[in-house]
């Protein structure tokens, strides 16, 4: 069971790296997809060595739902609805952004080393693996330009929170689990309303064009 | 009745989407505040059942924000009424740009308002960490839209900014509470994240998870709160937003995110991590305050200099709670007299900015004589920001330095009074001036609805300097006794 659960948080980690080498849209929307889909079973495997009940298959459910299928959908919604280029043009460079990668990655064992996990928790590579892609999506969001490439950056990063809290703590009640992921579908829905009416009232999405609130070069 | 709280705001709110009356649904708006308020009034005299498996439950904070949010949104939304009336249909243009923008419509307006405010009432009696931040996501999502009320290209880089930073923010604060879970799981089969559960499994915490989970949750939550350097969401959302929204995001909404971080606190201090916590609160609280006074000095917009200056009081009470002790008291009763005065100021600056169509500070002048009623309350109201006697956030301030002093931090209070003196130095200049001088134009008489509530908002903050009456001294007592034993 530990090994089919490694292997699937080695996966959703190497799309994360994808997405940072990512220089098209859809391409990075299509990995985000990838992503939710592939992190679907890890609460009934995580939940497996004592059998899962229906509250592991519902969530997992709700994941393919929500992460798999609703998160791209609104997104690849917006990309046709704004008239945003398709080719992205990040602060950093796309190289530069997995060589950085690496560098997270290197990060996230150091931290999870210094955080000793309880007995019999998941596997050793949960916290590494959530961490990775916490920073992946910090970097993100960071690093990149265009609107609707910071949300996918705040979808990477709420799936590396979700990984966490399905391997680790899991042991809250289904409904706040529940709660959380309409949650963030409530956020990235507004954040889609906003980047929407960007492209209509702006022109562009570009937030490094949104220059008009400062303290600086007033007046 | 806690459930009540919760629910009859987000069912006024569900309504007014759909009414298609816009004075039903001033009415219905004002009517709400209302019931809320006797419902807030009702829960502070009695004690209320905990409901939803103990999830919903009024303590003492909880009693304490919950009249403080009621009160003050009972305030803003007769504001609001005149607000709306003035603002119907008008299409207006900057000085000086060629660009025309159109309000987003009342009924969206009015209805995240009122789920806002059910947002904020859920923060406040929530038990359960995991339900509080589903609650202070809650909250972001419901005054989105109220930031982005004028459609203006600068609401919408404003509210862009509010959602990325407050979402980050949030995101990390959902890590921060899954760490706690780690940090106090009881075995490996159960760990609620109810927070009677969590007070009394803290003593067997696990430190360095802990220790994580509060750094995780102080960043998450303080964005939010709008401590320095995480908030610069803040200048921006406050200044864009349309006054009614700056008074309740500074003077309720800021309050929800604090009360979150004491939450965590709590936990912190039953575990005997309560030193390591306050530090860290009380460096974050001083940094705040020197970053707030850094941009609050030549500040040429006047709604940010009120935003800075929310900036500055957040690291107050950051100071405050991190000294512990008298300190816990003094950010209490100044998180108390601090959001009647912003409250009361931005409504002022509302009705400035309908005068003058400007948000420079610099063309701004003769308030007093201009526009007497708001003149009056802009020169009171910054004499009680900057902390001068007799007005309650002096007695505040003068607490919370008291305590400094007692606890043996004298470089503390020492920092403090000087950062207090560059900022009351930085804001009388701009202040002052704009409520000086003589009036370029005469204005007609400002209307009862635009000048009363501040009005009620300025007597109550001067009466809190006068007098506490008892039922809130004794509140504030109890309240700062959960914060940790009074030295």
């Amino acid at each position: 069971m530990n090994s089919w659960i490694d292997a699937d948080l080695v996966l959703i980690t190497l799309t994360s790296l994808v997405l940072l080498g990512a220089s098209r849209l859809g391409t990075s929307i299509r990995m985000v997809a990838l992503q939710g889909i592939l992190l679907s079973p890890l609460p009934l495997l995580l939940a497996g060595q004592s059998g899962f009940g229906p509250r592991a298959a519902m969530l997992a459910v709700a994941t393919v739902l929500i992460k798999g299928l609703g998160f791209p959908w609104l997104m690849a919604r917006a990309v046709r609805g704004g008239s945003q280029r398709r080719e992205m043009d990040p602060r950093i460079g796309y190289n530069a952004s997995l060589l950085a990668g690496v560098l997270l990655m290197v990060v996230a064992f150091l931290l999870s080393s210094r955080l000793p996990l309880p007995p019999g928790e998941g596997t050793p590579l949960v916290l590494p693996a959530a961490l990775f892609n916490i920073l992946a999506g910090m970097f993100v969001i960071a690093s990149r330009r265009q609107a609707i490439t910071q949300v996918l950056g705040y979808l990477v990063m709420e799936n590396g929170i979700y990984v966490f809290g399905v391997g680790i703590a899991s042991h809250q009640p289904l409904l706040v689990e529940l709660g959380i992921l309409l949650d963030v579908f409530a956020a990235v829905f507004v954040m889609g309303i906003v980047i929407f009416h960007m492209g209509r009232e702006l022109d562009h999405t570009d937030t490094d064009r949104m220059t008009l609130l400062n303290d600086w070069e007033k007046e | 009745m806690i459930g009540t709280l919760i629910i009859v705001p987000a069912l006024a709110g569900a309504l007014s989407f759909g009414l298609r009356s816009n004075r039903a649904r001033r009415a219905l708006l004002v009517a709400t505040a209302a019931t809320h308020a006797a419902l807030a009034v009702a829960a502070w005299r009695g004690s209320p059942e905990p409901t939803l498996y103990d999830w919903l439950a009024l303590d003492d904070l909880g009693r304490l924000f919950l009249g403080l949010t009621s009160l003050l949104f009972l305030v803003t939304a007769v504001y609001a009424v005149g607000y709306l009336a003035r603002e119907k249909g008008r299409t207006a243009g900057d000085r000086g740009e060629d660009f025309l923008f159109r309000n987003i419509p009342e009924a969206v307006f009015t209805g995240c308002l009122l789920l806002f405010l059910s947002a904020m009432t859920l923060v406040i009696t929530s038990r359960h960490l995991g339900l509080l931040w589903a609650g202070v996501e809650a909250t972001t999502l419901a005054s989105a839209p109220l930031i982005h009320f004028h459609r203006h290209r600068r609401s919408l880089e404003a509210t862009w900014k509010y959602l990325v930073l407050c979402s980050l923010g949030i995101a990390v604060a959902l890590l921060g509470s899954f760490f706690l879970s780690v940090a106090l799981r009881e075995t490996s089969s159960s760990s609620s994240l109810v927070l009677d559960d969590l007070l009394r499994r803290a003593p067997a915490a696990d430190v360095p998870w802990l220790r994580a989970a509060f750094i995780c949750l102080l960043v998450g939550y303080g964005t939010k709160m709008g401590l320095a350097p995480l908030h610069n969401w803040l200048p921006d959302a406050h200044s864009e937003a349309p006054s009614v929204v700056s008074a309740l995001l500074s003077g309720a909404l800021l309050n929800c995110a604090f009360l979150a971080i004491l939450r965590v606190l709590q936990v912190c201090l039953a575990a005997g991590q309560g030193e390591f916590a306050r530090e860290m609160l009380l460096w974050f609280g001083l940094f705040s305050m020197a970053t707030a006074a850094v941009f609050l000095v030549r500040q040429p917009d006047y709604k940010r200099l009120l935003a800075y200056s929310s900036v500055e009081h957040m690291g107050i009470l950051a100071v405050g709670v991190g000294l512990g002790g008298l300190g816990n008291y003094g950010a209490l009763l100044h998180a108390v007299s601090h959001s009647l005065t912003k409250g009361m100021l931005f409504l002022v600056a509302g009705n400035i900015l309908t005068a003058y169509q400007t948000k420079a500070a610099g063309e701004v002048r003769g308030l007093l004589r201009g526009l007497p009623a708001s003149g009056i309350l802009w020169t009171a109201g910054f004499l009680a920001i900057a902390g001068s006697p007799p007005f309650g956030t002096f007695l505040s301030e003068f607490t919370i330095v008291r305590a400094a002093l007692g606890l043996g931090r004298p470089v503390v209070a020492g920092a403090m009074l000087l950062l207090l003196g560059v900022i009351f130095a930085g804001m009388s200049r701009t202040m002052l001036a704009m409520a000086h001088g003589e009036a370029a134009t005469k204005h007609p008489a400002e209307p009862f609805l635009a000048v009363a509530p501040p009005v009620v908002l300025a007597a109550l903050v001067l009466l809190l300097g006068l007098f506490i009456p008892p039922p809130l001294e004794t509140t504030l007592r109890l309240a700062a006794r959960a914060l940790g034993v009074p030295s």
